[in-house]
């Protein structure tokens, strides 16, 4: 199988206020296909680790690599390049632009990646919102929808470029237990149907447990 | 990499959804604008009329030959003083004559001259009206009417009657309005005047003109050239002054020191002897645009504080587009074409406030005596002010824009999806 992310002897600090080590030489990797969880208490540094391998944080030492492609001092506007192609996200918290509609929210990425016409990327659009059993809500303002749908949608928008991996933070955090099954059954079926990469950083040691593969943090070390 | 389409399709959702402040930004702008052009258009126009006033009515250059004293006194000449400090008392003018000398060759030199548009003899001597056992001071000046209305719009000021009627009659006078009012004459009516030597002259009036400048009014007559020349018994190559119109009037300065030299006369040219005028110009033009430019600055902070609490708002909307993959300059152009967009809107609705306001004030009678041929106020609608207007609106909304723009362009979306 085919690494799609690989962290090499990863460094961080944080400065302020005081020097901090975050992350202590983190080198692992994630291969085409697989559901990975890393699990590990508040302030271990995994959500730090994980806006590393995001390339939103480039503050850090050592190599990150995305498709075998070296990720790491890379310019900006190529950074946001690889994120809008390569990479979905989905938070904790929604984060839809609220004032749009559910499917521009899930058009947006795929409009900036500008690889389709309009009619097409609404297509496909309409297609990850009937996946997620939420295409009814197509027109509806985001503002106007339920968290656990919000989420939904979320992830519809991860996936409308089809990207090579998605990332999760917390991503059942701030759902109840039927919601938050709802999406690791998600996840599950995507990973196992479209031969999806998925990377989850949880709390939750249900969702965790039933991934391929668990990485524990502690003190800003892979354990 | 830009993709026009989308970012202009995010700012024109974010500025519909606040639609309240957008409009409040553009309104500013259409004020800022709006009181520009108004301003603009109605200061100029009423330069422009000050100036035409003047401009109109002034010959470019007037030829006369003062009476002064010599600039060279006889001690002057002495070589045994050449270097010393030498003080005259009681200088008296010269004796000259009040005519110009060799008038005609001089008028008809002129005439010649391409850079002249016409150069014509005037005849100013001083009389009597005479009315009854009562004597009036005044003026009468021998002019040829045709060439007056040509040249300096004589036919503006004739209130009744016409500068052709004068032409037409060589017992003619053209008086005042002041003294046919003090004199209480009509048209038709037959005026005596006297010469100061004391002839008397009864002349038929064949109209009256009316300069708007009291003073004048009441001591100022016309009659013609030859019809004054008769009067004073003199030949009709007696004439005090020559008044000359350029096509050019920047010229009158460098044209007006020549004929000092070349003919020994004194030339005034119409800057020198109306420099007020050109002050009170940039005086105007000056408040106008420190106005002008005041609103926009504040219509200015109107956008950039608009922006600023836009993106403040918006930072988890920001966030979430670094996020899925827009570049801050991405980012920077939704702002930017935000304020533009307010920019444009409020710009181009201030140039049709500013045409409507200056068509109000262009529609509103203003009659005064002094102006006998304005019946509105004067408003000038040149193009250049709207062009102006516009590219201020955008200008002053770019810089507006600008800053709290490439605060999001810098945002951080770690920092905002971790602060959740």
């Amino acid at each position: 199988m085919k690494t799609v992310l690989e962290a090499r002897h990863i460094d961080k600090y944080f400065r302020k206020p005081v020097l901090f080590h975050v992350l202590k030489d983190i080198t692992f990797e994630v291969k085409q296909g697989e559901f990975v969880s890393i699990m590990g208490k508040s302030g271990c540094g995994k959500s730090t680790l994980l806006y590393i391998l995001s390339t939103m944080d480039t503050d850090y030492e050592g190599q990150l690599l995305l498709n075998g492609e070296l990720v790491t001092s890379q310019a900006d506007d190529k950074l946001s390049y690889l994120r809008n192609k390569y990479i979905g996200f989905v938070f904790q918290f929604h984060y839809l632009l609220s004032e749009f509609s559910v499917l521009e929210n899930v058009m947006l990425p795929a409009k900036k990646l500008g690889e389709k016409s309009f009619e097409a990327i609404e297509h496909d659009a309409m297609q990850k919102l009937k996946v997620l059993e939420i295409d009814h809500l197509a027109k509806k303002r985001a503002s106007r929808i339920s968290g656990g749908e919000k989420q939904r949608v979320a992830i519809a928008r991860a996936l409308i470029n089809n990207p090579a991996i998605i990332m999760g933070d917390e991503p059942t955090g701030n759902l109840d237990s039927y919601n938050s099954d709802n999406v690791f059954n998600i996840f599950k079926q995507l990973c196992e149907q479209e031969v999806l990469t998925l990377l989850v950083v949880t709390h939750d040691l249900d969702f965790a447990e039933r991934t391929d593969r668990i990485i524990n943090m502690s003190d800003g070390r892979i354990l | 990499m830009i993709r026009w389409k989308v970012i202009l399709n995010i700012a024109k959702t974010h500025l519909l959804t606040k639609f309240k402040q957008t409009s409040t930004a553009a309104l500013g702008v259409t004020f800022g604008i709006g009181a520009y052009i108004t301003l603009v258009c109605f200061m100029t126009g009423l330069n422009k009329m000050l100036d035409d006033l003047i401009l109109n009515q002034t010959p470019h250059i007037h030829i006369y030959s003062e009476i002064e004293p010599s600039k060279e006194q006889p001690v002057d000449l002495l070589n045994e003083f050449e270097n010393s400090l030498k003080v005259v008392h009681s200088i008296r003018p010269k004796q000259i004559q009040r005519k110009i000398h060799n008038a005609l060759p001089i008028i008809d030199m002129l005439n010649q001259d391409d850079k002249v548009k016409g150069a014509i003899p005037q005849l100013n001597t001083q009389i009597f009206y005479i009315a009854g056992t009562i004597e009036l001071g005044g003026n009468l000046t021998g002019i040829n009417p045709v060439e007056e209305s040509r040249l300096f719009n004589f036919h503006n000021y004739v209130i009744e009657g016409t500068p052709e009627a004068l032409y037409r009659d060589d017992d003619g006078i053209l008086l005042g309005k002041g003294i046919a009012e003090n004199m209480s004459l009509k048209v038709g009516d037959r005026v005596q005047i006297s010469t100061i030597e004391g002839q008397v002259f009864p002349l038929k009036i064949v109209g009256f003109f009316q300069s708007g400048i009291a003073d004048i009014d009441n001591i100022q007559s016309y009659a013609n050239l030859n019809t004054v020349q008769r009067i004073m018994g003199e030949p009709a190559n007696y004439i005090t002054d020559i008044n000359v119109k350029l096509y050019d009037m920047t010229e009158a300065i460098g044209m007006s020191k020549d004929i000092e030299r070349l003919f020994d006369l004194k030339a005034i040219d119409v800057e020198t002897a109306n420099a007020q005028f050109e002050t009170g110009t940039q005086i105007r033009n000056l408040i106008t645009y420190a106005v002008s430019v005041t609103l926009l600055i504040v219509a200015g902070f109107g956008i950039y504080n608009i922006l600023n609490m836009l993106i403040y708002e918006k930072m988890n909307d920001i966030a979430i587009l670094k996020a899925t993959g827009f570049s801050g300059r991405d980012v920077q152009m939704i702002f930017m074409s935000q304020a533009l967009i307010i920019g444009a809107v409020g710009g181009l609705l201030g140039l049709f406030l500013g045409l409507g306001l200056a068509n109000l004030i262009d529609s509103l009678p203003f009659e005064t005596e002094a102006l006998p041929t304005i019946k509105t106020y004067p408003v000038n609608f040149n193009p250049m002010f709207f062009l102006i207007g516009i590219t201020f609106a955008m200008v002053s909304t770019f810089i507006a824009g600008y800053l709290p723009s490439r605060r999001a362009k810098k945002i951080d979306p770690v920092q905002i999806i971790r602060g959740q």
